[in-house]
């Protein structure tokens, strides 16, 4: 059975300039260990999508839509207790800025106790020995003192590590990893995404890596989903959608990687700004910004159409999978 | 950081001496002391015996000079009712005000911090609201009003607790103190709501801000997200986040607390130095007056001086500032 089934899920938001539909019919599912990377631009709708999975979505958002299956229990009907029950122990979230995430005030050992025992009957000493072989796993240097410490004496990427430890306190099924590199330096950043790899695989633990950044699940997803305008717009293996891309979104995104094309190319860009959610455009959202935009494309909205083993693509035009990146 | 704090140090004492000026020459403004010390029917020789006694015959200048030069060396006056000297007297009504003081700023505490995180956590709800609303009544009701009416109903009609006085006290460190007895604590429970009234409205609002603030961060997202229940969210996670800038506020609300009991402890008959100040305003005991808010004036001072020193202390954008000032 699949760890976690979304259906449509659609979160919405309703401001004053009118309702945000951040995520309008988002599906995907996620196996036992299974890493898949989220990605899009900001505004996409990719964090939101991992909040409405831990029914975090601050107001004026709302789940208005779909179904969320986590191993076959719709969290839509659970009561908040029980999801309180779920959050942190069998899904975990990791954010984006490690700097803001642990609270000022309280010492490491504090935040970590209390998660453990957020959830189970232990004593502080048994929580305390599980924050320590965290700490651990996670590459702290001398675990047991730095508990001790307060938030301010750790580096941003130390912090993001004790995040980490955190979420994998209690041995999650699920993490949901909001952009928790992009704060980061580029060599912590590696080192932080190489670690994560393999405690998931150690651990058995599925993620869902939300990133605007393809190069980095590249290497660690197994599937990727794209995300465009609160939509997956293209979705599958990582391999086949870096080598054979069906969307002009997606072969944007790949060609503005640096080191990709070839040497001495230029980079290509995908031209225009990312859309304003209040005021989508009737047909494909990204047909304003579209190569390949036909009339049909201003008029309906593409539905997602199987182009391969496990691979959904939302276009009318997309491109051959012969004819590669090209 | 030396240059700042001589700096303070000169401001202060320049306050000081400002203060020395207004207050010796307003209460010198009013009536003559004279009259009320001696008999009616005093015959003028007796009444310019006493004028020259005090000094009230002498030019107002020489008057000042002595009194500056007096109180340089510590000695603000006798006080002409008591006979004792000025600040003595001041100090022994102290402890009063210091204990109903400390226990006022104890109860607006346990009563503003939880109402308002509440308020802060339900902003958007009629809990919310009721208790916003429910503050404005502790700023604008006038003390004397609110301690009259707790005395009518608690003291009067339902006669669980006393109206006046201070009750059985203990001496403790060399203090006579009534907090520590139970007598006492019921003699100071009423006093101690009227005087923690407004400042409870201020801790209320101060900590409903600091929730509303707290609650969109993402520690408190976090905290959820790590399945913790919103009690703890809220009694750990963002108590202790709000907790600075209300002890800061509250620190120099201690100081207006001590210095304005005055309405609260004539209501109650609580014996403080509030009292001792419309007692001797009563009977124009000038040096009681001129020394008790001399020693307001240096207790808000020093309460200033010691806020600015910690903030130096605690923040080191400030620090920086002070060293290059």
């Amino acid at each position: 059975m699949s760890v976690l089934d979304v259906r449509d899920l659609q979160t919405h938001f309703f401001t004053d300039a009118g309702v945000v539909k951040a995520v309008d019919g988002v599906s995907f599912t996620l196996g036992e260990g299974e890493v898949l990377g989220l990605v899009g631009e900001s505004g996409s709708g990719k964090s939101v999508t991992g909040f409405s999975i831990l029914r975090l979505v601050d107001p004026p958002g709302r789940v208005v839509g779909g179904q969320i299956l986590f191993r076959g229990q719709d969290l839509a009907q659970l009561s908040d207790r029980e999801m309180r029950g779920l959050r942190g122990n069998r899904i975990a979230m990791i954010f984006q800025d490690p700097m803001m995430t642990l609270n000022p005030v309280l010492r490491i050992e504090t935040q970590m106790v209390e998660a453990v025992r957020a959830h189970e009957r232990v004593s502080a000493a048994a929580a305390r020995d599980r924050a320590v072989k965290a700490l651990a796993k996670v590459g702290i240097p001398s675990p047991e003192e730095r508990l001790e410490a307060y938030p301010h004496q750790f580096s941003g990427g130390m912090r993001q590590r004790v995040a980490i430890a955190i979420a994998l306190l209690n041995g999650p099924d699920l993490i949901v990893a909001d952009e928790p590199t992009t704060a980061l330096d580029v060599t912590i950043q590696s080192q932080i995404l190489a670690e994560v790899q393999e405690l998931a695989r150690e651990t058995g633990t599925a993620l869902i890596w939300i990133t605007h950044d393809l190069a980095v699940v590249a290497g660690l997803a197994d599937r990727i989903s794209v995300m465009y305008a609160g939509r997956i717009v293209e979705s599958g293996p990582t391999d086949a959608v870096l080598t054979a891309p069906g969307h002009p979104y997606t072969e944007g995104l790949l060609g503005s990687i640096p080191g990709h094309g070839r040497r001495g190319e230029r980079l290509t860009q995908i031209p225009g700004m990312a859309p304003d959610m209040t005021r989508l455009p009737e047909g494909c959202a990204f047909a304003p910004r579209c190569p390949r935009t036909s009339d049909t494309c201003r008029i309906t909205a593409p539905g997602i159409t199987e182009i391969g083993p496990g691979r959904g693509l939302r276009c009318h035009h997309p491109s051959l999978a012969e004819e590669g990146t090209a | 950081m030396l240059v700042f704090l001589l700096r303070r140090l000169a401001q202060s004492v320049f306050v000081l001496i400002a203060m020395m000026i207004v207050v010796f020459f307003g209460v010198y403004m009013i009536g003559n002391p004279v009259d009320i010390l001696i008999s009616p029917d005093a015959t003028p020789a007796e009444i310019d015996e006493t004028m020259a006694r005090f000094g009230f015959d002498q030019p107002v200048y020489i008057q000042f000079l002595k009194f500056i030069g007096n109180a340089l060396q510590g000695d603000l006056g006798r006080s002409f009712v008591h006979g004792e000297p000025a600040v003595q007297l001041i100090l022994s009504y102290m402890p009063a005000t210091l204990e109903l003081a400390v226990m006022g700023l104890l109860f607006s505490v346990l009563i503003g911090v939880p109402l308002g995180v509440y308020a802060g956590y339900k902003a958007d709800r009629w809990q919310g609201r009721a208790i916003m609303t429910g503050s404005i009544f502790g700023f604008s009701l006038p003390n004397f009003w609110v301690g009259m009416l707790l005395i009518l109903i608690f003291a009067v009609e339902l006669q669980w607790l006393p109206s006046t006085g201070r009750g059985e006290t203990v001496e403790v460190l060399g203090l006579r103190l009534s907090i520590f007895t139970a007598d006492g604590l019921q003699h100071m429970l009423l006093p101690a709501l009227t005087l923690a009234l407004y400042k409870a409205s201020l801790v209320t609002r101060l900590a409903r801000a600091g929730t509303q603030e707290a609650l969109v961060q993402d520690y408190v997202k976090f905290a959820r997200a790590k399945g913790l229940s919103e009690t703890r969210i809220l009694v750990v996670h963002v108590l202790k986040n709000i907790m600075i800038p209300i002890i800061t506020v509250l620190g120099l609300e201690l100081g207006s607390m001590i210095a304005f009991a005055v309405v609260t402890e004539t209501v109650f008959a609580w014996p403080g130095m509030g009292k001792l100040l419309i007692d001797s305003i009563l009977t124009l005991d000038r040096p009681v007056i001129v020394s008790y808010l001399m020693l307001t004036v240096i207790i808000f001072i020093v309460i200033n001086f010691t806020v600015d020193v910690i903030y130096t202390l605690l923040d080191p954008r400030v620090r920086v500032k002070g060293g290059t000032a």
